[in-house]
């Protein structure tokens, strides 16, 4: 029997995913077809809560607003328009075939399949392939500025992973556009009533009352009360969780609590392992530095990467002559070549610094070179391209692309595992969904380029307005909890005690000093690369790490003011227990499968090694009581349309 | 190659709520690489000041790559500090030298009052896209997105304005702390292409008048342009005032045919 079917047999929580009947072709429309409505005079008796308010969550508050359902949305932001989706650079693909080159919803479908490693579920994706020609349809009309060729039509450009064009663009503010655009919708709304919205204000729980998500509890970032908030449905759209590495590329208050939160109230956490690390960050100058800054992987169109062949070469990068240098990734991967996806290029660099080959004063980085762009297309037409990306990383780095070699390395971008969602978008609390980067369904092992935005829009503004809908029909006339249950105020106690907690400890270091300290382990042990014995190490010192941040944290000030330390606290907390499940998730997973790395599973090339026998597989973690003894549960993965394949990019 | 600056003195406006009487308190930066961003030589006095037991300076800061607008700080009387086009996030230290003494502030305007230290209150500009800084189009239904043809240079000239960050830069650095160049960048970008046609005088009325409402009356010091981490052209304010004095006429017009 396989490992599968043997932790099959174990499930705790019986998952459901609840995946339409029909060809892969037709699922999602079968499912349009036979879902429950509700009239829409009948709207406005739902009352919807949708938590974070970037790509997903404004996307998704707006259109549900707009069928005329209440809704509340929340943001720890001072306004909507902050959420970190809005740092996405390169683009969004769509299954358009505006250029002609042999696209289509099934291409798009099998090449998000296949860059995630063979580890999503398939029909979720199929979905979003289908949806994503109307995502490009609906900015369109609400004004966002694509790039648009000189006949006025829409522009593509190619993307990692894929041998088509399908990437749209609003020049490298993709995100800050998409984004605008869904606040922009999402303001109309405000403006109209139809949303009110809460700012400054942190998620701190969930509350399930008789199994089923009524509300969550919530604190005001500027006074510090603590209140709670009652809903027929509950949204998480609250990113995900890439900044337990301390160092990435994430905003600085990207955090996982309000997912994680709901996965001590019994939401699963589902393949917590599969974090991906973007391969074109701008390499890390100084150990007193809080983030890491990502150049779009769009510059990969243009760009070469390489280093020199000589581990003590010394000359500026121009000088060295073409013999002397390693364009591995044309190297080794001559049909994608510096296009190969994000985990593979990722690795590749490893491997180049690992072997004293790497570039800068620290030696911690690989070359991206425009020189062949610039002699090929003229400076113009780069500047076009790519001006503003350059321009952000002379500020950064101090050096000038157009002149010399950008440096790039790895770092922590995105994080594919998130809370275990079926079909619908539904964790297995009813009632409670979670949308965008927060829950695991689409990327499988690995995201491609351009689909992280692609996907928020997906659930939002295409999936959850429906799927919502489906559930809440049955509930007609069924009032909103009330907010005096008390599961509310026992929720609202616990948070008290808590952040009260961190205050009363008064010990020496600060919640920075702690983040920073598990960023370090988290990423030496389960960043690029992991194996068993790394893993272990990680597992017993991330819990004695964590005993010390109980015993020793220091957080000043006050609970009734605005307190960033304390809100740090509260995040470097639950990104300690995260930590350890997803140590745990990458040490059961004994194969490699896109961002997940393990050095004892690898070709003889050293590629990654899938066990489809015995891990084609989500891992679901159930919490159990304590962050160091998780319990797994496991949905299959059957391929229908998609042929399990080894992933080649040669 | 990264160098040292020594002894940084920073004047640093702390304030504990909207109502109480603030103040410039000292620190010193013993030594900091230049590689460093501003907003790190801040965490490293933040995370300095919790390890003495005292309050951390508060200030609004996310993306730390310049786009999410969540930054702001005075730095020396300039909005953002000294580097043009650059908002504080990507400002770094290699624009100072040694020795320096660096005063911070809060933006300071009526319209975003202080809520703690270095943090202010900018839910007005939200108020203002409200009211009308959007297209109408409602999810679904939307045509296919090559049905309208938009040439070339309106939509580079519709994205140079949609670049605004919405940081408050423009209206800090205004004597009248007016907010017309964050209106006019949303009333260029939304009326000047093809979708925004429909709603292009009624959206520039409402948005002006809210506008009214919040802030101060602009009277063409061109200060918020200098001041722009996204360098937008003051001549989109110009561009708002065509666009309203027609809405004056045109909606007057549609109103009596009513």
């Amino acid at each position: 029997m396989s490992l599968t079917q043997d932790l099959l047999q174990k499930n705790t929580v019986q998952l459901n995913s609840k995946i339409p009947a029909g060809s892969m072709e037709d699922k999602w429309d079968n499912y349009k077809s036979d879902m429950k409505l509700v009239n829409p005079n009948n709207k406005r008796k739902f009352k919807v809560i949708v938590v974070g308010t970037g790509l997903a969550g404004a996307s998704a508050a707006a259109t549900l607003a707009e069928l005329g359902y209440q809704v509340d949305a929340f943001t720890f932001h001072d306004s909507a328009r902050r959420a970190h989706s809005i740092a996405a650079q390169g683009g969004i693909n769509a299954a358009k075939n505006y250029k002609g080159d042999g696209d289509s919803v099934h291409r798009l479908f099998y090449d998000t399949v296949k860059g995630g490693d063979f580890r999503a579920r398939e029909a979720n994706v199929h979905r979003l392939a289908q949806v994503s020609v109307n995502i490009i349809d609906q900015m369109v009309a609400q004004g966002v500025p694509f790039a648009r060729e000189y006949g006025g039509l829409l522009d593509n450009r190619s993307f990692g992973g894929a041998q088509v064009s399908r990437t749209f663009y609003a020049r490298g503010q993709t995100g800050q556009q998409l984004l605008l655009g869904a606040y922009q919708q999402f303001s109309r709304q405000v403006g109209l009533g139809g949303i009110r919205l809460f700012n400054r204000t942190e998620f701190v729980d969930v509350v399930v009352v008789d199994g089923r998500a009524a509300g969550i509890v919530v604190r005001d970032l500027v006074t510090g009360e603590i209140s709670s908030h009652s809903a027929h449905a509950v949204v998480l759209a609250t990113g995900g969780y890439g900044n337990v590495f301390f160092l990435s590329t994430n905003a600085m208050a990207c955090n996982v609590t309000a997912a994680w939160r709901a996965h001590r109230k019994g939401a699963l956490f589902a393949n917590p392992c599969y974090t991906q690390i973007h391969p074109t960050c701008i390499p890390q100058s100084d150990d007193s530095q809080s983030k890491l800054t990502l150049m779009s992987e769009s510059l990969r169109n243009d760009g070469r990467v390489w280093v020199p062949t000589n581990p003590d070469e010394t000359r500026p990068a121009h000088l060295v002559p073409e013999n002397e240098r390693d364009y591995y990734l044309e190297r080794l991967y001559p049909s994608f070549g510096n296009l190969a996806p994000r985990d593979i290029s990722s690795r590749a660099a490893k491997r180049a610094v690992d072997k004293g080959l790497g570039v800068g004063p620290k030696k911690n980085g690989v070359y991206l070179d425009f020189s062949d762009a610039i002699s090929r297309l003229g400076k113009e037409v780069v500047e076009e391209r790519y001006g503003n990306l350059f321009e952000m990383y002379e500020r950064i780095a101090g050096e000038n692309p157009y002149e010399q070699p950008m440096r790039i390395y790895p770092a922590s971008h995105y994080t594919m595992g998130g809370l275990w969602v079926d079909y619908e978008l539904m964790t297995n609390i009813p009632g409670l969904y979670a949308a965008g980067e927060a829950n695991f369904s689409d990327h499988g092992a690995n995201r491609l380029g351009a689909s992280a935005l692609m996907q928020g829009l997906s659930d939002g503004y295409f999936v959850l307005p429906y799927t919502i809908g489906n559930e809440l029909a049955p509930m007609l006339n069924k009032p909103v909890p009330d907010t005096s249950h008390p599961e509310f105020r026992k929720a609202e106690e616990e948070a008290r005690q808590r952040f009260n907690g961190y205050l009363a400890v008064n010990g020496t270091k600060s919640p920075d000093f702690f983040h920073r300290e598990l960023g370090k382990i988290i990423w030496d042990y389960c960043g690029m690369e992991r194996t068993q014995q790394g893993l272990e190490k990680a597992l017993s010192e991330i819990p004695a790490l964590y005993a010390e941040f109980q015993k020793d944290l220091k957080v000043t000030g006050d609970g009734s003011s605005l307190n960033q330390t304390l809100e740090k606290a509260g995040r470097v907390d639950d990104f300690f227990q995260l930590g350890m499940l997803m140590c745990r998730d990458a040490l059961e997973r004994n194969e490699s499968c896109g961002g997940h790395f393990r050095a004892e599973y690898q070709t003889d090339d050293g590629e990654a090694l899938r066990d489809d026998e015995n891990y084609c597989h989500v891992s679901a973690w159930g919490w159990g009581g304590d962050p160091m003894s998780p319990q797994l549960n496991v949905e299959p993965l059957n391929f229908e349309s998609v042929h399990l394949a080894t992933r080649s990019y040669k | 190659m990264s160098n040292h600056l020594e002894n940084i003195t920073l004047r640093i406006w702390r304030q504990a709520g909207p109502q109480a009487k603030g103040h410039f308190e000292e620190y010193r930066i013993d030594s900091i690489t230049d590689e460093a961003s501003f907003l790190e030589m801040l965490d490293i006095l933040n995370d300095n000041l919790v390890h003495e037991g005292k309050e951390a300076v508060v200030f609004d800061h996310d993306c730390r790559e310049g786009i999410c607008g969540t930054c702001s700080l005075m730095i020396d009387g300039q909005a953002h500090g000294p580097q043009r086009g650059t908002a504080t996030c990507q400002l770094h230290m290699r624009k100072f030298k040694s020795g320096d003494t660096i005063t911070i502030e809060p933006w300071r305007a009526s319209a975003f009052p202080i809520i703690k230290d270095l943090m202010v209150d900018r839910s007005a500009f939200d108020r203002i896209i409200e009211s009308g800084g959007f297209i109408t189009a409602e999810t679904g239904g939307a045509p296919d997105a090559n049905l309208i043809p938009i040439p070339k240079p309106i939509a580079d000239a519709a994205m140079d304005s949609a670049e605004c960050i919405g940081c408050g830069a423009c209206v800090a650095a205004c004597p009248n702390g007016a907010a017309n160049l964050f209106t006019a960048a949303k009333v260029a970008h939304l009326n000047r292409l093809p979708q925004g046609q429909a709603e292009r005088y009624s959206r520039v009325e409402a948005m002006v008048e809210t506008m009214d409402e919040h802030f101060g009356s602009c009277t063409n010091h061109g200060e918020c342009e200098a001041a722009c981490p996204k360098e937008i052209s003051i001549d989109v304010i110009a561009l708002m005032h065509k666009d309203y004095r027609k809405a004056k006429f045109a909606n007057r017009k549609d109103l009596a045919r009513q």
